[in-house]
Formats: C-alpha cells, structure tokens, sequence
C-alpha cells in the first residue's frame, strides 16, 4: 500500500469523525432549518467519501458515478426542503411542537 | 519517476487543505451562536473542501496517463474518469452555494432573528415586521 493510499484512508477516517460536530447540531439545532443545513453537509460529505472509497477499491470509474447521483439527490433535497419550509411558515416552538403561522 | 512524486505531492497538498477547510466548517456549525453565522461556515468551507478533496485525486489519476513528446497515449477510460471527477467539482461549486442561499432566504422568511448585540440596531427590523 503505498503513501497516498493510506493518506486516503486516513482521509476518509478524519470525514467520518468530521461528521459528529454536524450530527450533534441535527440533534441539538434549535431551529428546523439548521438541521436541514447539518444534513446536507453531511451529504456533501458523503459524496467525497465515496470517491475515496472508490480510490480504495480501484474502480473509480464506478463509485464516481455514485457520487454524482448522491450529489444531485443531496442538492435536489435540499432546494425541495427549503421551499417547503418557504411556503408552509412552520416553526418549532420550545415544546417541540409544529406550529403553522397564520 | 520525478513525474509520480510531483503529482503524489500537489494531490495529498490538495486533500490535506481540503480537510483543514472540513475542520473549519464543522467546528463553525457546532460552535456559531446564530442561524445565520452557522450556515455561513457550513456553506463556505464545505464547499471548497469538496472542491480541494475531489481535484486531489483527479490529480491523483493523471498518473495513469504517460505524456511523451510524440503527443498522449493513454486509454481513454481515465481521461473519461478525470472528466467526471471535475464534473463533480463544477456541480458542488454551482449547487451547494445554491441550495445554502435558498436555506438561508426559508430561514428569512420564517422569520429566525440574527443574534445581535446589545448596542446594534437591526436595520431589517422592519423588513421582518412586514412579515
């Protein structure tokens, strides 16, 4: 296994520990809209591990591909969250519960 | 031989600034006190550090290709790979500044107050009085 392959793995590593910080925010966030943001950074994320991944296995050619499409879903999840929180106006309040503003 | 270790450098170079930049995003959005403090640090590291980590290993592919002075032979099946490897870089660079201003403009709407200090005024107080 040569250096940059480790370097890879290491890589992929420190993404995977990376994504407790946005986690923690997805539980803890105070509004609805800060865990939509935490999750799609954690796709973000998983879209460049899986390119790792693929350099681990040798078939890039493949797992690119996987990319991509996880990409276009995390980007398409994100603009379909963000305009229904648009349209709806909801809002949390300190009981957890959904209120719908008139 | 030279060729190797000039690429092996400039992509781990490139990988290793883009996990700094992770680092930063993420400590942003666990550390910022406000909405939109957090989804500045989201949106603009996450962005570049996917950007550094993906150009790293499609400059890691280019040593599949040998370059000589009669011109490039090389299977075609790489180039192809280093092609989709920066389609993914251009996607993430138009979409997820896209898609963390849409967030931030339903952030708006909904009506999240910016954290502000004591002595400042909010000169959008009335734009969100409108609301």
């Amino acid at each position: 296994m040569s250096l940059f392959d480790q370097l890879a793995i290491w890589t992929g590593f420190f993404l995977f520990l990376l994504m407790i910080p946005a986690l923690w925010r997805v539980i803890k966030g105070p509004t609805t809209i800060d865990r939509i943001v935490a999750i799609n950074i954690i796709g973000t994320k998983t879209a460049v591990l899986l390119v790792i991944i693929g350099h681990k296995y040798q078939k890039e050619a493949m797992f690119v591909d996987f990319a991509l499409a996880y990409a276009m879903l995390n980007f398409l999840g994100s603009l379909a969250a963000s305009r229904f929180m648009h349209k709806c106006q909801t809002k949390e309040d300190s009981s957890g519960e959904i209120t719908t503003k008139s | 031989m030279i060729k190797e270790t000039v690429i092996t450098v400039l992509a781990s170079a490139s990988i290793l600034t883009g996990l700094v930049f992770f680092f930063g995003a993420a400590l942003g959005l666990a550390r910022f006190p406000d909405f939109y403090t957090r989804m500045h640090a989201a949106g603009k590291g996450d962005t570049l550090a996917s950007l550094l980590i993906i150009l790293g290993f499609a400059i890691y592919q280019l040593n599949h290709i040998t370059f000589s002075l009669a011109g490039l032979q090389t299977d075609w099946f790489t180039i192809l790979v280093i092609i989709k490897l920066l389609s993914i870089c251009a996607f993430i660079g138009i979409t997820s500044p896209t898609g963390t201003h849409a967030l931030m403009d339903a952030g708006w709407e909904d009506g999240i107050k910016p954290h502000l200090k004591s002595d400042d005024a909010n000169d959008l107080a009335k734009d969100i009085a409108r609301k």
